[in-house]
This record gives C-alpha cells, sequence and structure tokens, in this order.
C-alpha cells in the first residue's frame, strides 16, 4: 500500500537529524497556524498562489530563494563546524549524516536558493524594463515558480521523511549507484532536480519569448537595459543547457532501478560526468551573468552617469555566453581524458577571462567617471569588484597549473569565491535596488550596511583559509582530519561562517525594521535612486498593468533621457481598457501535483504515482482549452489608478516631441 | 492629437490583435522549446555513440528485422504526408477534412507505437533488454523516448480533434494544430535519424 515507505523512514537514527525534523515540522505547522489565526487564507489564495501576476511571482520565487537560503546557511555552519571540531574524535556528525548535509546545502543553494533568486528578479524586473505590461507566457512563469516549489519541497521533506542523498550535489556514479546508495537519498536528488529543471526550462522560455516579443517599441536590442541583456543570455543558456541535465538525472534514475547500464564502468562514469557539466558550466553563467547585469544597472545610477562602454559590456556578455558551452571539460581535468582533449579545454577556459576583464574594467571607469553613491546595492557591488578578482585569478590557476590543487578545498574556495561574490552578492544588490519597486518603500539602509559588512567578513574568513589548505594538500569533503596543522585555518573558517550566520539575521532584521519604519522609507519611492531605466517610471508598486500608457524608447537609458527632458508632469488625457492576464489555479495545482508524483516514485507508491499523473494531466489539460482573452480593466479604473499617482509620465508622447 | 497616436499604437491593442500577437509568441516559444527537447535527443545520440561498442559479446545485427523496420519507417512516414493533408484542409477552413486527416495520422501513428512497443518487448523477453549491455540501455532509451514522444503527440492529436469537433476551426486551435504539426514532423525528422544512424549500419 505505501511501497518502501515504513515508520523507519523518520529520522530515528540520529538526535542532531530528529531536531532538524522537527523545526521542519513545527516551521511548516507555525505557518498555517498564523495564517488561519490571521483569517488570510482566501486572501493568500486568490491574490497570490493563483495570481499570474509577473511581480506576484517574482516575489513569490524570492521568498522560495531567502527562506532556502537560511536552509542552506544552516548547513553550512553545521559542515564548518563539524570540520573545524572533528580533529581525531569525531565530531558531532556521523560520516553519513555528514554528507547528506553536505549533500543538501550544494543542491539547495544551487537549484533552491541561486535559481529562484534569479528567475525572481527576471521576474518583477524584466517586463517593467522593457516597458511591457506582462511577459508572454504567464501561466508557463506561473507553472515555473511551483514546479521550483516542489522540488524545494521534496528536498525539505526529505529531512524528515527518509534521508537525503549522500552522494554530493554532482551525484557522480558509482557512489550514487544502486550499489552505494541503496537507500531513497539519491532519488530524491533525482526528482528535486528533474522537477527544478522542467521549472527552469518554462522559465527560460518564458523571458526569451518575452524579451524578444514584448519590447516597448523604438527599443532595439542594442537599447536594452544590461540586465534585460543578461536575462536575455541566462535564458538561452537555460534553454540549451538544461536538457543535458535532464538527460544526466532520468538516466541515472534507470540505472538505478531498471538496471540499465549507462553509467557503468569507467566510459560510462565519464559519460555521467560530461553530462553533468554540459549542463553545469553554462549553469555557473546562468546565474553569474544576471548579477553582472544587475551591478551594471547599480553602477550605472549610483555613479549618477550613463555606463561606460555600453557595447563593450553587450558584446563580452554575449561572448562569455558563447564561451560558456565549451568550457565545461575543465571541471574535471584531473579524469584523464586525453592530451588533445584537456589541451582544446585548458584554452578555451582561460579565454572567458578576456570578456570578464572588459566588464571590470568598464564598471570600474563608469564608477570613476561619475559621481558615487554609496547606498547598499553599491557596496555589495564594490565588495564583489574586489573580491571577484580573487576568485577570477585562482579559476586562472585552475586552467594552467598542475592537478596538485584539483579536488582540494582550494575548488571549494574557489568556486565559493564566484558564486558568493560573484552570483549572491548580485542578487542582494538586487534584492536592495528593487525592493522599493516592488512593495513601495526602501529597505533602511543602517541594517543593509551591517549585513554587507557581515556577509564580506564572513565570505572572506570562511574562504581565504580553504585555499591555504589547497595549497597544503587538504581534500576537499573530508568530515574528519587527523592533521594538526589544518586545524587552525579551519577554525578560522568556522569564525567566518558564523560571520555569515550574522548576516543572514541582519538582512531579516532589516525586514523587520523596513517593515515598522515603512512610512519614513516610503518617501520617494516611486524613483528612489534617481534611476535611468524604464522600470523606474512605473508607480512603486506597480500597477497591475505597469504601464497606462507603453512608453516609446529612443536610446538607452530612456527613463533618465525623460526626466532630463522634463516632460514629466503631462498626464495622459485618455485612457484606455487593458486586458490582462486573469488568474489560474494550474499552476499551483501544476506544482502539487508533480510533488505527489515525485513523491510516489521516490517511495514507490504506484497508486499515487497514478493518481499524481493523471493529476499533472488534468492540470495542463485545463491550461491547454482556456481560449481567455484575460480580464478587461476598463478605462475608468485605470484611470483611477493612475489619478492617485501624483506625477503621471505621459511616456506615449515622447515620441511625438 | 499625440493621444490618438497612443491609441493606433498600444494603448488600446484590440482583442483580434492581442490574440494574433499571442499566436505569434506561442509559435515562437514552440520553437524553443523544440529546440530543447531536439537537445535532448542528440545527447540521447552521443550517450548510444559512447555506449554502441558495449555489446556485452552480443552481436546487434542479428537483433532486428529489417522488414519491421521497414514498415515502421513507413508508418511514421505515412502519418507526416497525411498531417501534411489536415494542414491543407486547416487552412482550408475545411473541417471535416482536416478530421478525417487527423484520424489517419493518429492511426499510422498508433500502428507505429504498437510496432514499436512489441519490437521493444520481444527484445526485452529475448535477454536482449535494456539492462543486458551498454549498447542496448542507449538503444531502448533513445527508441523509448521517441516511442513516448510520439505515444504523447497522439493524445494530443485526439484532444484537438476534438476541439474542432466540438468548437469549429477557430484561428486560435488553427494555430495549436499548426504547432502539432511541427512536433510531429520533428519527430519524423528524429525517427529518420534513428533509422539511418542506428538500425542501418546493423542490418546491411
Amino acid at each position: 500500500m505505501l511501497g518502501k515507505l515504513t515508520i523507519d523512514a523518520l529520522p530515528f537514527y540520529s538526535g542532531v537529524a530528529m531536531a532538524g525534523a522537527l523545526t521542519v515540522v513545527c516551521g511548516a505547522l507555525g505557518v498555517v497556524a498564523i495564517i488561519t489565526w490571521l483569517g488570510r487564507w482566501r486572501f493568500l489564495w486568490s491574490e497570490w498562489l493563483t495570481s499570474l501576476d509577473h511581480k506576484k511571482i517574482g516575489i513569490m520565487y524570492v521568498i522560495l530563494a531567502l527562506i532556502m537560503l537560511v536552509r542552506g546557511v544552516v548547513d553550512a555552519l553545521m559542515i564548518r563546524t563539524q570540520q573545524a571540531f572533528a580533529f581525531e574524535p569525531h565530531g558531532y556528525l556521523p560520516p553519513d549524516h555528514f554528507n547528506q548535509i553536505f549533500t543538501s546545502h550544494a543542491t539547495i543553494m544551487m537549484f533552491f536558493v541561486a535559481m529562484p533568486f534569479v528567475l525572481g528578479l527576471f521576474s518583477i524586473v524584466i517586463p517593467q524594463q522593457i516597458g511591457a505590461r506582462r511577459v508572454a507566457f504567464p501561466f508557463m512563469n506561473s507553472a515555473g515558480l511551483w514546479l521550483t516549489v516542489s522540488g524545494a519541497t521534496l528536498v525539505m521533506i526529505s529531512l524528515v521523511v527518509g534521508r537525503f542523498s549522500t552522494a554530493y550535489w554532482t551525484a557522480y556514479p558509482p557512489q550514487s549507484g544502486m550499489q552505494f546508495s541503496p537507500d531513497v537519498g539519491v532519488d530524491y536528488w533525482i526528482w528535486a532536480v528533474l522537477l527544478s529543471s522542467v521549472g527552469s526550462i518554462l522559465a527560460g522560455i518564458c523571458f526569451l519569448v518575452t524579451i524578444v516579443k514584448r519590447r516597448a517599441p523604438g527599443m532595439r536590442l542594442m537599447m536594452m537595459p544590461l540586465f534585460t541583456w543578461t536575462a536575455l543570455c541566462a535564458s538561452i543558456l537555460i534553454i540549451f543547457a538544461y536538457p543535458s541535465l535532464i538527460v544526466a538525472a532520468a538516466l541515472l534514475g534507470l540505472d538505478r532501478h531498471l538496471g540499465t547500464q549507462f553509467f557503468a564502468g569507467s566510459d560510462g562514469v565519464l559519460n555521467y560526468i560530461s553530462l553533468f557539466w554540459i549542463w553545469g558550466h553554462p549553469h555557473v553563467y546562468i546565474l553569474i551573468l544576471p548579477a553582472c547585469g544587475i551591478y551594471s544597472e547599480v553602477v550605472a545610477t549610483f555613479s549618477g552617469r550613463r555606463l561606460f562602454g555600453y557595447k563593450s559590456l553587450v558584446y563580452s556578455m554575449v561572448a562569455i555566453t558563447g564561451l560558456s558551452l565549451v568550457v565545461w571539460l575543465h571541471h574535471f581535468y584531473t579524469i584523464g581524458s586525453g592530451v588533445d582533449v584537456n589541451a582544446f579545454f585548458g584554452r578555451a577556459a582561460p579565454l572567458i577571462a578576456v570578456p570578464t576583464i572588459v566588464t571590470i574594467v568598464c564598471w570600474s571607469l563608469t564608477i570613476y567617471l561619475g559621481q558615487v553613491k554609496f547606498s547598499v546595492p553599491m557596496l555589495f557591488t564594490l565588495g564583489f569588484i574586489v573580491t571577484f578578482l580573487v576568485g577570477g585569478i585562482t579559476g586562472f590557476l585552475f586552467a594552467v597549473i598542475p592537478p596538485s590543487i584539483h579536488d582540494t578545498t582550494f575548488r571549494v574556495a574557489h568556486f565559493h569565491n564566484l558564486l558568493i561574490p560573484g552570483a549572491l552578492f548580485g542578487y542582494f544588490a538586487g534584492y536592495q535596488y528593487w525592493f522599493p519597486k516592488a512593495f513601495g518603500f526602501r529597505l533602511e539602509e543602517k541594517w543593509g550596511r551591517r549585513a554587507f559588512w557581515c556577509w564580506i567578513v564572513g565570505f572572506c574568513l570562511a574562504f581565504m583559509p580553504l585555499y591555504i589548505l589547497g595549497f597544503m594538500g587538504m581534500p576537499q569533503r573530508l568530515n574528519r582530519s587527523d592533521v594538526a596543522d589544518w586545524q587552525p585555518y579551519l577554525i578560522v573558517a568556522q569564525a567566518g561562517v558564523l560571520f555569515i550566520v550574522c548576516g543572514v539575521t541582519f538582512l531579516a532584521i532589516q525586514i523587520g525594521v523596513s517593515i515598522r519604519d515603512r512610512k519614513t522609507l516610503a518617501a520617494s519611492s516611486n524613483d528612489p535612486w534617481n534611476g535611468r531605466t524604464l522600470e523606474w517610471a512605473t508607480a512603486s508598486p506597480p500597477a497591475t498593468y505597469n504601464f497606462a500608457a507603453v512608453p516609446h524608447v529612443q536610446g538607452i537609458d530612456p527613463w533618465w533621457t525623460l526626466k532630463q527632458a522634463g516632460t514629466l508632469d503631462h498626464r495622459s488625457a485618455r485612457f484606455h481598457d487593458i486586458i490582462m492576464p486573469g488568474k489560474s489555479s494550474a499552476g499551483i495545482m501544476l506544482g502539487a501535483m508533480s510533488f505527489v508524483f515525485a513523491f510516489a516514485m521516490i517511495w514507490q507508491i504506484w497508486w499515487l504515482a497514478a493518481a499524481g499523473g493523471l493529476g499533472i494531466f488534468a492540470a495542463v489539460l485545463s491550461q491547454t482549452f482556456h481560449d481567455h482573452a484575460g480580464q478587461r480593466i476598463p478605462a475608468s479604473e485605470v484611470e483611477a489608478i493612475e489619478s492617485r499617482r501624483g506625477v503621471s509620465p505621459a511616456l506615449g508622447r515622447e515620441a511625438r516631441t | 492629437m499625440t493621444d490618438a497616436v497612443i491609441t493606433a499604437d498600444h494603448g488600446d491593442e484590440t482583442n483580434a490583435e492581442s490574440a494574433q500577437r499571442a499566436i505569434e509568441e506561442k509559435t515562437y516559444g514552440f520553437w524553443l522549446w523544440l529546440m530543447s527537447d531536439a537537445i535532448i535527443f542528440a545527447l540521447l545520440f552521443a550517450i548510444f555513440v559512447a555506449m554502441a561498442r558495449n555489446t556485452a559479446d552480443g552481436s546487434t545485427h542479428t537483433l532486428f528485422l529489417l522488414p519491421r523496420i521497414f514498415a515502421e519507417t513507413m508508418l511514421l512516414l505515412a502519418s507526416s504526408a497525411t498531417f501534411g493533408f489536415a494542414s491543407v484542409a486547416i487552412s482550408a477552413g475545411q473541417r471535416r477534412r482536416a478530421i478525417v486527416w487527423l484520424g489517419m495520422t493518429s492511426i499510422s501513428g498508433l500502428s507505429f507505437v504498437v510496432m514499436e512497443i512489441s519490437e521493444l518487448y520481444g527484445m526485452a523477453i529475448a535477454n536482449a533488454g535494456p539492462w543486458q549491455s551498454g549498447f542496448l540501455s542507449g538503444f531502448f532509451a533513445l527508441i523509448g523516448t521517441h516511442g513516448a514522444h510520439v505515444s504523447f503527440g497522439l493524445v494530443w492529436i485526439v484532444l484537438l480533434g476534438c476541439e474542432i469537433a466540438l468548437r469549429g476551426l477557430t484561428p486560435i486551435a488553427a494555430s495549436r494544430l499548426y504547432r502539432l504539426g511541427l512536433f510531429w514532423h520533428f519527430l519524423v525528422i528524429v525517427w529518420i535519424n534513428i533509422f539511418s544512424f542506428i538500425y542501418l549500419p546493423r542490418l546491411l
């Protein structure tokens, strides 16, 4: 009746795991209780969960990312604590549990923090930046969100029911095969990855079509804001790279359960590793390019000038996009692919440094030539520029020097160096920068600065020692060690992660303080940073339709140009009906049914899997033959909404004046 | 006067305009999805090639029967042609004829899937299942993925056939059939590759 699911699936094996499970269960019950107590279920369902509004979907993506960030950081704290104190005695975590935490930390950070953060910022900002009223495919956007949510839920539920994979986030066979991982851990990993991959592809298609087809009249490609450009590049990479991860994960599942021979033997293992990194390397750029886009927006806005070298920046982003598809093998030089193959990839990989340096120079010159305001988004940007250089240089070392540092903590330090300053700081900058756009009030500065300093100090303390340990020869992923020389560095790294925990706490405090002081922080929230691009032309928070009159664009930084021309106080004399997508519960039903299906497949509860499969079919079907044009917002209502705004910029006039 | 310009441009997109635009966007998005799907097939081909010599000492030349493969190919090619006739009927607005041709397409598609399943089943019970060797794993994955796509396409044909039977040949239904056509012909192209690179070298 319940397949492989028995009472033994509960985490009785360790007190620490039991505590984790209880935290998850109590957290979930607590949220349900609070919403019930406030009586907000109906509101939540009709205004948020079934919404097809791109801004609300984006906000939900970011909330998911922030919740999962807390889980990922707690995992990191547990890993660092174990390594700092597991000298000779065993530390506090048994090896099996340590490996689960190791795997879930990386899986969560990659798939359920970084991806939703990126897609959430796309969803909130991109349509407004290109002067569009909505995304091309509102339902696909919602489906992408809910598939990602159900993937994240699978990872969270694995804390309570069964266990998570111990094969690390890369799930290389044979360790991820049936012989070495007979329990459901790897299956949880496979299904979480599959669901979120499908969600990401849907989102990638949605944003690519939106950018290509829905730009405001007059906005040519070379007038798009940099963030939109990087979203375009990242969407292309998502569409091309994610199929490879789907194939890798699906075939791994077949090997485990049908006994196929895809990844058996050394050839087979190499096939898996290639498939994984054909996705994995572009994925790094799917995460980093949007951050570069955010840095570009932030640098231009807070330096008060047009970006230096806009075209060079665009070409660099495009070059990085192309190169990122042909360098995947540098993730496994040491595996022995032969001299010629290694030589090709060994030459291609350092080439990425060229466009990267161009971008750094462009940002630095923009800052140098402008008048800089050191607000929180700018601090994160500057922190990125300084620390990212270290990450870039160490990447260069990987490409050119002998393999002694491969597979050591040097590598751990290197990719955290790229993904924390390179990606996460960018998302934080974007979060601080666009928060007033989404909610109508700024985030409080003081706690933002404190959070920034904790993050950057914590990052340096946590990862610089790992570079040194790598040179000293410490392998990655050790759950304990018997080398006394390593321990002082590991204790410093432990101190670093404590700073990062403070950074997360301060970000949480910042939200609380900002909500408390939202009246004072709301001042000038329509355009709090004196922005340059079109998203600052909408109200904050924007009306459902973003723009009452669709803007005409004649160059880059159209909002800045418009402000300089001083044509802001014109009111659009006549308003018109606007058709917007309505609501749909199909997206959340699709996510829920996918979760049921995946959970049933993991535990081999076949009747439940059949029910889940039918549910997926029904959810998709209900949407497929829905020929609705959407909701019509009458002109009178548009006028009422617009007259409530202090300033109603008649953007449509610009083409004529 | 300027407001009139806004009106004509975008202030008030008519229903027909926005429907037309939605169709264009969906077609473009569907092409992107097909590209993503094509990469899945490309990777499965690559895996198959990488596995082609891992035959666990079994002969690969006795596995396949030329008449059966030929019949499967003909069925699928015929379904592509009948779908083409359906498309012609749709653009001429002949609903009844379109439904007949779609019916023909689904019959030949269904026969193809049945033949494919019986082939795979026959191999599996004759000690040539996907677990026997890397070669067979790659073969089953490729044929299975293709067969699953064709089956999905069949469900889709039936659903769209019902739609135009019940609701008529609306522009949006016609655009759905157009995208289904892209999908169906794409699957035929994949099959041509399977026939040429997987079956033929082992049959000749």
